[in-house]
């Protein structure tokens, strides 16, 4: 147990001794070197990637991170209520459907699936394909690729917390609706999906948490991300604790503020009385 | 638009050589997780507020970084500085051992919270009734109330495992060779990428849909259905 | 108005209705009692089909419910029904809860819409709720609040499944009291219910159910001086005493 918690100590405080007898102007890409001088002033030099001093170069990347997440979102909210609502409904072929997509969704790795969409598709698509290959910027290439890959993965989750948000209302909600003579869309429209959203702000916020997490993926294909960018920063300048201690805590703080979004978002939907909400 | 899978069969043997990198370390991912997990949930249950709040300061962060960004730490500063530290002036081949110190380390904080949400799903009342019938705390968390905790945290837990087995393929970014990279080397080389990755995709799906379709099963097994 | 004529239904193997029949003209309340599992909640759903039947035919006001092409949500607008749990959507106020089956379904105008509600409100005592959300009330205040919501489609017909078994003792008789008002006021009524008081007041015909027959279809003073079967008698004698 305790030895676990002592292995980083031990690790700062030798490494900050270490660090103490060489000089400050070593430019050896080793972390026992660049421990005892933590030097915030890479931040401000530019960077050898950008017109931008590094900090901002970070800044760039986590802004095309979140470009990559919202874009995403959309697509799969949409797609994700859509196969949800799907798998709730009456019959057998619609729900077999979306029980089909989740299944394919979810048990192929993410970043199979993101070089599916960049090399197999556009390689494999007659006309569209060749105009991706040929006629868009790379960067939006990766874009593109990027977001139908994470919206469909994500929507796949989506789905199946739609399903569960709609299933805990119970049978009666919709026996209620129907039973004044409004049509099962109506029922949907109108009665199940307000409630739904509603139980399910928490848990669709942590799958946009996990999305933006999930955005560093498309490193690999070379969209440039923070993840990405904390890295070569770390290789340009041999700061490497300070690039990724900022990359860090860009996420972290990203993670705080969509927290603090879906607060609030959840204060301002809630209904008096229920789930929590004003009296 | 023909496909040439003809550079399947002979690849097979340097195709195993990844899976085997796959699963050693989805498996030890899973073990050190769990192991590590476990102790996790069990000191941010218990009364000692250092521990409960180191233990959520863990998970906290490891859950709010992408797993890229924890593998690029492992990779390029954390286990260099540790094995500097303990063979100074050595190389070493650290790639694989970062991929494992950094999905063991980041695997435990998901094992974490969902062990902890095991306990907690057991009542009070189990734990007051075990207490009432004269057993001491311990006593009742080994007997009444973690035989139940684990049992709805089996299914929980075994999924968890398919999901580092999928997300062992993000060792793409430090390098490492597992079984879908060699899959993107071969096609790469030998020009028919398409076919190679749609072949790795592939295998993927067949062995995560029978995986989760055995502990979906298992789950059916271990939920004991309410009395009628 | 509404005839049930045979009506069988099958969950898998197992039968929940055995050839059910009966009638229920303009104007009659009619109370269906009998032991849980008896498939009362089952053979009221079946009314306004929110469940199906495998056997036999129920007419509503001439129109089958079983029938393929009829328009069943419009069929639904024109006959009311009241839920044992209230059912109230949870995300609109008891105006717009009142409202919103109005304007969608029946096509009126927002203000005449929210006319009729505050009518209807004022009907049931709750005027002043308005604003409200139904988890603001209590389970009695939101009953009633629900049987101004189907009342409001200006019903035929108005179906009750259990509507005051989820309610605690003390707001039983409010509910009952809006109930027999409507009845007083000539609606023809459909109750699954336990509340033999209200059975004996305004009900014209009582039927007994049990294990899925109809086993007892009688005027209110028979069934309750001389019913004609032995589980009848033993139920009643069960749940009288209390």
């Amino acid at each position: 147990m305790y030895p676990s918690l002592l292995i980083p100590l031990v690790a700062v405080s030798a490494s900050a001794a270490h660090g103490f007898y060489l000089s400050p102007f070593t430019f050896h890409l080793s972390p026992l070197t660049t421990l005892a001088a933590f030097d915030f002033s890479v931040f401000l030099r530019p960077s050898p990637e950008s017109a931008l001093n590094n900090l901002s170069y970070l800044l760039v990347g986590l802004g095309w991170s979140l470009l990559l997440a919202l874009a995403s979102w959309v697509v799969a909210f949409v797609v994700g209520s859509v196969v949800g609502v799907m798998r709730t409904l009456p019959g057998r072929i619609l729900p077999f459907i979306g029980a089909c997509y989740v299944e394919l969704f979810r048990n192929v790795p993410l970043l199979v699936q993101l070089f599916i969409w960049f090399f197999v598709i556009p390689d494999m698509t007659p006309i569209l394909g060749d105009w991706f290959k040929q006629q868009v910027p790379p960067i939006w290439q990766e874009f593109i690729a990027g977001t139908a890959c994470l919206g469909l993965f994500t929507a796949a989750r989506i789905a199946e917390q739609v399903r569960a948000g709609i299933g805990s209302l119970g049978p009666g909600q919709l026996g209620a609706g129907l039973a004044l003579g409004l049509k099962g869309r109506q029922v949907y429209l109108l009665v199940l999906l307000p409630v739904a959203y509603r139980i399910l702000i928490p848990t669709l916020t942590s799958e946009f948490l996990n999305l933006i997490k999930n955005t560093a993926v498309a490193s690999t294909i070379g969209y440039v991300e923070l993840a990405q960018r904390s890295a070569s920063m770390a290789e340009t300048t041999s700061r490497v604790y300070e690039a990724f201690a900022a990359g860090t805590l860009l996420y972290a703080v990203l993670n705080l503020l969509v927290m603090f979004f879906a607060r609030a978002l959840e204060r301002f939907t809630a209904l008096p009385g229920f789930l929590g909400g004003r009296k | 638009m023909v496909f040439d899978w003809s550079a399947i069969p002979g690849s097979l043997p340097i195709l195993w050589q990844g899976m085997i990198v796959t699963l050693q370390i989805t498996l030890v991912g899973v073990l050190v997780g769990l192991l590590l997990g476990t102790l996790l949930a069990l000191f941010r249950l218990s009364p000692n507020r250092l521990l409960s709040w180191l233990s959520a300061a863990y998970v906290t962060v490891f859950r709010s970084i992408p797993l890229v960004m924890v593998l690029f730490w492992f990779h390029l500063v954390l286990v260099p500085l540790v094995v500097g530290l303990l063979f100074p002036g050595k190389r070493l081949e650290l790639r694989f051992i970062a991929a494992l110190t950094a999905f063991s380390l980041f695997e435990a904080s998901y094992y974490a919270e969902i062990i902890r949400a095991g306990i907690l799903s057991v009542t009070k009342g189990q734990f007051n009734a075990g207490l009432a019938l004269g057993m001491n705390r311990r006593e009742v968390m080994r007997l009444v109330v973690l035989p139940q905790a684990l049992r709805r945290m089996v299914p929980l837990l075994l999924t968890q495992a398919i999901i580092l087995f999928q997300d062992s393929t993000l060792v793409y970014v430090i390098n490492l060779d597992d079984f879908f990279r060699k899959a993107y080397n071969i096609g790469n080389t030998v020009g028919t990428l398409n076919e190679m990755i749609l072949f790795a995709g592939a295998v993927y799906l067949v062995i995560c849909t029978l995986a989760s379709g055995c502990v979906r099963q298992l789950h059916r097994k271990f939920t004991v259905l309410p009395v009628k | 108005m509404i005839s049930i004529r045979n009506v069988s239904k099958w969950y898998g193997e197992f039968q929940a209705l055995k050839k059910c029949s009966t009638e229920v003209d303009k104007g009659e309340v009619v109370v269906i009692c009998g032991p849980s599992g008896s498939g009362k909640s089952t053979l009221i759903k079946c009314v306004n089909g929110l469940e199906s039947f495998q056997e036999g035919e129920i007419w509503v006001d001439g129109i089958s419910v079983a029938d393929r092409k009829t328009d069943l949500p419009k069929l639904r607008s024109r006959v009311g029904m009241v839920f044992q749990h209230f059912e109230l959507f949870p995300h609109l106020s008891i105006l717009d809860n009142i409202t919103l089956a109005q304007c969608r379904v029946l096509g009126r105008s927002k203000k005449q819409a929210v006319e009729k509600a505050v009518l209807l409100l004022e009907m049931v005592g709750l005027a002043e709720q308005q604003p409200k959300f139904p988890a603001q009330l209590s389970g009695g205040q939101q009953q009633r609040v629900a049987i101004a919501r189907a009342l409001a489609m200006d019903p035929i017909a108005m179906l009750f499944d259990e509507p005051t078994s989820a309610l605690d003792p003390e707001m039983i008789n409010e509910v009952l009291d809006v109930m027999v008002k409507l009845a007083q006021f000539g609606m023809t009524m459909l109750v699954v219910t336990h509340e033999m008081g209200f059975a004996k007041r305004v009900a014209n015909r009582v039927i007994f159910m049990d294990r899925g027959e109809v086993v007892e279809d009688q005027p209110k003073q028979t069934f309750f001086e001389n019913p004609a079967t032995d589980r009848a008698r033993q139920f009643l004698s069960k749940i009288l005493t209390h």
